[in-house]
């Protein structure tokens, strides 16, 4: 829902970024308040991913220019373990496999890192189990998978799950999930989204980057961005999805370069 | 987040200090002379000392073993101290032991008060060349059992000694297991009865205090017919930036249905971040399981050494027997480890069990090397090895260097093999869930080495656990 009077969570101003010799983001503009659904969309290799974990902190990315910031500080100043504690989240489009660590152990160490640096109680193991029990149903995943190694050995439907069960389990105020739609066959797809909308609320805001409109017929995003050759080109509501999927990319490209030129 | 790598492996050494312990030293060097001299000094009869001059003897024949996967300049035989030991040599009870000593011990968490020690560990601690004290002797002799230094048994349990000492690894085994032979100075020996069950878990102390001293002990470790023992060792040492050798013999004996376990954590002085000083550990480890359905178990976390070179051995000739090696090996900065195990079948129905992790960070070399033979009688043997390795940061090395041999049919042998390696990747993943990278290395560590830390008795796996991470703090960055 657009709350133009609600708090501003996340402003990205011209923001540039590289990784080596090779500049990914040329100039990203965003702004996202508590209790918006932004969507970023844009073909392959537009940069979306690179926005994605650059956010949350990524050390392979240098910012070469521009600035940006959560809930009013300076974002790019923070740690990464630090971004997560205060409130970012990134569901990953490729979960890493941590083979010898338990899933369950790994949940429980992230949820009372989490909340210990929000002052709130940590969990012992069993009254872990209790909650984790519980917030694993949102994403209807089997609780067999608590005792499995962390991803290790998922389907990619699994590891999305897991993702979603993390985003459960950490309460972010700002989850960003990259692409948590590839690879998901439609059931999967429909439990992924259900939990999503299952943990939106007014104070927190969740940005999804997708190649496809399917996902937005599940979660209905407040803002569809366009992202091309690293930055967001074109802003509009739900109606632009659907026309990026009727009508690709091509025609946003010619749009942009026919206004820069007049 | 390499720097947070770099970091999490750059601990300080906390046993490294000096003691001031007033000791009786000999003048560097080797020759019979020297061999006859601590042969005198402890008073040992003719027997034992032409075991030490037949062995010295075939050491001069011998040459510097060099294929194990590691690199050292040529160690200077003559310019090593062979016998250092604090004074008084004899004492008569704890009182008499030097205070420094006795605060040494203290310094690196040892009991050597009984009245202080851990509840149910019996300590025998060998500072420098000879043993120092032995802790609830009395109390295991209720039982019949023997332990006590190798020293004290030679005039004790002169006929034991006598049947068992190098009955496992003879002097002419290897370069290292001859020179010891012929310059041991201490070691624990621990007698275990016929049907005895060793009530408590019995632990060796060693350390190694003098500059350019070598440590040269022997164990013995005989466990009668159904008799069951748990034996602990740990290792310490002082930091200097010249290398120090230790070239220590295990022997451990299993008759019928006897259980013997070994567990070491081996925290020897590593050298420093340059890869300046540190001990060379140059250990031959053997169990023979002689009887039928007799255990030999092993269980190693090593940490320490500038090189270490280690195999505990399992020679599985009894029916029947089992033969165990489960091993953390842990090397950062210059460190260079070849270790690995042996288990050599001769009897039917010998079974084997292989569980090495190696992690490796800084620029150090972790090899694993292992030997799995199945003789020709050794029908329906079986084995099972799995060797994973771990690595940290992109300028370690790893390697595995399986050996099998089979000379029967019905033999079944599997080998599996895993690196794996902490990426930039895995702790990103930690540190977007709020996890910092030294709780991510420790976890995932503990992970990789869950199922060797599960042989270790409870105090032993806490202070693995704890020493692996002191070890690796400031490696990941």
């Amino acid at each position: 829902m657009i709350r133009e009077a609600s708090p501003v969570l996340l402003e990205i101003k011209d923001l540039a970024a590289s990784i080596g010799e090779n500049k990914i983001l040329t100039g990203v503009n965003l702004c996202v308040r508590a209790g918006e659904v932004h969507a970023i969309m844009g073909p392959n290799g537009s940069g979306k991913s690179t926005l994605a974990k650059l956010l949350v902190g990524h050390p392979a990315y240098t910012v070469t220019a521009g600035a940006a910031s959560y809930k009013g500080g300076n974002l790019l100043e923070m740690q990464p373990d630090a971004r997560a504690q205060a409130g970012l989240f990134l569901g990953f489009q490729y979960p890493v496999e941590i083979p010898g660590v338990s899933n369950s152990q790994f949940l429980r160490l992230a949820y009372n890192s989490v909340q210990a640096a929000r002052g709130r109680d940590e969990l012992d193991p069993l009254e872990f189990d209790d909650l984790v029990r519980e917030k694993i149903k949102i994403v209807e995943m089997d609780p067999s998978f608590l005792d499995r190694s962390v991803n290790e050995g998922f389907s990619g439907g699994e590891k999305k799950r897991n993702e979603i069960l993390q985003m459960a389990l950490l309460e972010p105020t700002l989850a960003l999930l990259d692409e948590t739609d590839s690879g998901l066959d439609i059931d999967a797809l429909r439990i992924v989204a259900d939990g999503v909308n299952h943990l939106a609320n007014a104070d927190s805001a969740i940005v999804l980057i997708t190649h496809y409109q399917r996902l937005l017929n599940y979660i209905t995003p407040d803002y569809v961005h366009v992202m091309i050759d690293g930055r967001i080109i074109k802003t509009g509501t739900r109606e632009l999805a659907l026309e990026l999927e009727s009508r690709g990319y091509d025609w946003v490209r010619s749009e942009t370069a026919a206004a820069r030129a007049a | 987040m390499s720097a947070v790598i770099h970091d999490l492996v750059n601990r300080p050494y906390a046993a490294g200090f000096v003691s001031a312990v007033e000791s009786d030293t000999m003048p560097r060097g080797l020759s019979e002379d020297t061999i006859r001299l601590i042969s005198s000094k402890k008073n040992e009869p003719q027997w034992l000392l032409e075991f030490r001059l037949q062995a010295y003897r075939h050491w001069l024949t011998m040459t510097e073993p060099v294929w194990a996967n590691v690199h050292y300049p040529r160690i200077d035989f003559q310019n090593i101290i062979y016998y250092s030991a604090p004074k008084p040599k004899k004492l008569l009870s704890m009182d008499e032991v030097d205070p420094e000593l006795l605060r040494t011990f203290e310094k690196l968490g040892v009991p050597m008060n009984e009245r202080a020690a851990l509840a149910g560990v019996a300590v025998d601690v060998i500072f420098d060349s000879v043993s120092v004290a032995t802790t609830y002797k009395q109390k295991l002799a209720e039982v019949g059992i023997i332990f006590c230094s190798i020293s004290e048994a030679v005039h004790n349990h002169p006929d034991l000694v006598r049947k068992y000492l190098g009955s496992v690894v003879p002097t002419s085994d290897n370069y290292y297991a001859a020179l010891n032979s012929a310059v041991f100075t201490d070691g624990s020996f621990c007698f275990i009865p016929k049907g005895v069950k060793c009530p408590m878990d019995l632990s060796t102390y060693f350390r190694i205090n003098t500059q350019d001293s070598g440590q040269f002990e022997r164990t013995l470790i005989v466990a009668e017919e159904d008799a069951s023992v748990s034996y602990l060792e740990g290792c310490t040492a002082p930091k200097f930036d010249t290398n120090q050798l230790h070239a220590a013999v295990v022997e451990l004996v299993a008759l019928d249905n006897a259980d013997i376990k070994y567990s070491t954590v081996q925290n020897w002085y590593a050298g420093d971040a340059n890869g300046v000083g540190g001990i060379y550990n140059f250990v031959t480890k053997r169990g023979l399981c002689k009887g039928v359905d007799s255990k030999i178990s092993w269980t190693q976390v090593e940490t320490g050494s500038a090189i270490t070179w280690k195999y505990p051995s399992c020679i599985l000739l009894g029916d029947g027997s089992i033969g165990e090696f489960y091993s953390v090996a842990l090397t950062n900065h210059y460190q260079q480890a070849d270790t690995g195990t042996k288990m050599v079948h001769v009897g039917r129905n010998t079974r084997s069990r292989i569980i090495s992790k190696g992690i490796s960070a800084g620029r150090s070399n972790n090899s694993y090397r292992g030997l799995v033979k199945i003789g020709p009688k050794a029908e329906s043997a079986r084995n099972y090895s799995q060797c994973d390795s771990m690595l940290i940061g992109t300028t370690c090395g790893a390697n595995t260097f399986p050996y099998i041999q089979v000379q029967n049919r019905s033999a079944k042998v599997e080998h599996e093999a895993t690196t794996s390696k902490i990426g930039e990747d895995q702790l990103f993943y930690f540190a977007s869930r709020g996890i910092g990278a030294e709780e991510a290395v420790s976890m995932i560590i503990n992970g990789f080495c869950k199922d060797v830390f599960q042989q270790l008795p409870m105090e032993f796996a806490v202070e693995a656990t704890k020493l692996l991470g002191l070890k690796l703090e400031g490696s990941v960055g």
